[in-house]
């Protein structure tokens, strides 16, 4: 019989830390699956953030650094600029890269650093226990806007991805769901074009991933794939930002 | 470029040192008294570093001073000689990087030319972040090396050597100077000879061919783990307190008073110690040049009689380290200033008079 899928070379066959429904599971694959496809597996540097993913190094089968909170766009600058040869990528979540990372994240745009930026967007703070992230959606209710988010007292969700779209450094950005099968294939295919970019040294690409979190939603695995598509997507809409 | 001697000021013979010692990497923030840093390394990164197989130097001027660290950090991680620089304020915004290089036991160099604090404070020269500088600085348990240069050939020098500390001990390095060694010129002579980097960084991110892959990491969240780590850093800390320890020491055997002072204090002191001694008073001096560790071996002074005299642009910072040291055996005074005042060479004199 033949063989049509296995686990990709660049992903450790370990036992997952992540709750039941996360989305970062299926990210972690499409990360390895992108890295092996694009045969890059050992010229991979990988920078992973603080949050839930801050040991996405136990799951990743390549070269990988810590950052501090925020700070993964500027370790990865100082790797990508001593290293130019080689790939390399930042794995954030939305605290990491759009709130204590912010200024990191706009330079390195701005400056159009060559590396490729995955960016997981589930519209809370996981690793901490559910507080309000800047993309937190309004009505949302988290640890700590317990009746719901509001204009008023919390701003609006931030649409980094947009702001980002406007600095002239910034080659490719694309926002992607993992709600469904056929998305997933849709965000696999936006990680390659953003690795491929900076193979081709074309700059700064970003593929924003709308990734569930049922255990700081409340709501079960299904219903939170379902928020994505019926109440996130309205916030956030997907497709080719830049 | 052999012998020559130049005109450097304190900041550009830290920059030039940073270059002879194959530095390949450094990113900064502006702010006074040590803009002739970043100044110096703009105008001369961009001439290839002379090292085969390696890459081009990179200077990047970073948007804040927590990118700045943290570019040295991923810089550091992937094999390169980095630094950066800064002055007190900024220094403070760095600590948290500097806490996650040396728990990543990453090799960087750090340039702290302090200006009076707290707070925004000012742009005159100072000592107070001596505590900062010398206790790790940042969160958890970590120490830095610190190394005091007082004058511009020593600043080219230990700049040099702190580099190959670093690689040696996978730790930060500090380069503690206050503003008047930063802007004050001197000759300075220049090191011969081709730059050599000998160090092997088996453990640097560069992708994983041929080996497995290397993490660069601080994080050990399961039990026992972190503590086994902080053992290892503790372990290496007491082999750098035994071997590390610097200092310059002068008229010990007849001193009556023993100033101790370090940087451009130091020089001060030194004017001080002169002059008194062309008076027939024995006195003598002892500069630290490693303040982490502190060289507390040349504090071993036998003669219950002998006084000590602490001189800081401080309130007693480094007194403590002293008092430690000296562990009760003799008197230990203290003279300082703080916030843009610099104590006098009379003033120096003065307070030893009264101590003899």
């Amino acid at each position: 019989m033949e063989k049509i899928f296995k686990r990709s070379e660049s992903l450790y066959d370990v036992a997952t830390h992540y709750c039941p429904g996360c989305g970062h599971g299926i990210a972690h694959r499409l990360v390895a699956e992108v890295v092996d496809s694009l045969g890059i597996r050992e010229k991979t540097i990988g920078v992973a953030p603080v949050g839930c993913a801050v040991v996405a190094y136990d799951y990743w089968n390549f070269d990988c650094s810590e950052a501090a909170h925020g700070r993964a766009l500027a370790v990865a600058t100082g790797i990508k600029r001593v290293r130019p040869e080689k790939i390399v990528f930042t794995y954030q979540g939305d605290g990491d890269l759009a709130a204590i990372g912010t200024n990191e994240t706009i330079h390195a745009a701005n400056r159009g650093e060559n590396i490729s930026v995955v960016f997981i967007n589930n519209a809370v703070y996981g690793m901490t226990g559910g507080q309000l992230a800047p993309t937190t959606l309004l009505g949302q209710k988290t640890a700590t806007s317990i009746s719901g988010r509001t204009k008023k007292e919390h701003g609006y969700p931030l649409k980094i991805s947009e702001m980002l779209a406007l600095l002239p450094g910034v080659c490719y950005i694309e926002r992607v769901s993992l709600e469904n099968p056929q998305e997933v294939l849709k965000a696999k295919r936006a990680i390659t074009q953003a690795f491929e970019n900076q193979i081709n040294n074309l700059g700064f690409s970003l593929v924003e991933i709308l990734s569930p979190c049922p255990t700081y939603w409340g709501l079960s695995p299904k219903e939170a794939l379902d928020w994505i598509k019926l109440v996130m997507r309205k916030e956030f809409p997907l497709g080719r930002i830049k | 470029m052999a012998k020559t001697k130049i005109l450097l000021s304190g900041n550009e013979a830290i920059a030039q040192g940073a270059i002879q010692a194959g530095c390949s990497f450094y990113a900064g923030y502006p702010i006074t008294p040590q803009n002739e840093i970043i100044a110096y390394m703009a105008k001369h990164m961009s001439v290839p570093s002379g090292i085969k197989g390696q890459a081009p130097r990179v200077f990047i001027q970073a948007e804040s001073e927590l990118a700045a660290i943290n570019m040295v950090y991923g810089a550091a991680a992937a094999g390169a000689r980095a630094m950066t620089s800064s002055s007190s304020p900024g220094i403070s915004l760095k600590q948290e990087g500097i806490s996650y290089i040396a728990g990543a036991q990453l090799p960087a160099v750090i340039v702290n030319i302090m200006r009076g604090g707290p707070g925004l404070g000012n742009i005159a020269p100072a000592q107070s972040d001596y505590f900062q500088a010398t206790r790790g600085g940042g969160h958890g348990d970590y120490h830095v090396i610190v190394l005091a240069p007082a004058s511009a050939q020593e600043a080219y020098d230990l700049t040099q050597i702190a580099f190959d500390l670093a690689d040696k001990y996978r730790i930060p390095v500090m380069i503690l100077g206050d503003g008047i060694l930063g802007q004050m010129m001197e000759p300075v002579k220049l090191s011969a000879g081709k730059i050599k980097v000998n160090s092997v960084k088996n453990w640097a991110l560069g992708g994983c061919q041929g080996r497995k892959p290397n993490i660069v990491k601080s994080f050990f969240l399961r039990e026992g783990d972190l503590e086994e780590f902080n053992l290892r850093l503790q372990k290496n800390y007491q082999v750098i307190k035994q071997k590390e320890q610097r200092c310059e020491s002068l008229f010990l055997s007849d001193a009556k008073v023993i100033l101790v002072a370090y940087g451009t204090m130091a020089r001060i002191a030194k004017s001080a110690m002169s002059q008194l001694r062309s008076e027939g008073k024995k006195i003598g001096l002892i500069r630290p040049i490693s303040l982490w560790p502190f060289p507390q071996k040349s504090f071993q002074i036998k003669n219950s009689k002998v006084k000590y005299l602490v001189l800081e642009l401080s309130y007693g910072q480094m007194l403590q380290d002293v008092q430690l040291a000296v562990n009760g055996r003799q008197q230990v005074e203290f003279l300082g200033r703080s916030g843009g005042g610099i104590l006098s060479q009379e003033q120096i004199i003065n307070k030893v008079k009264k101590l003899l």
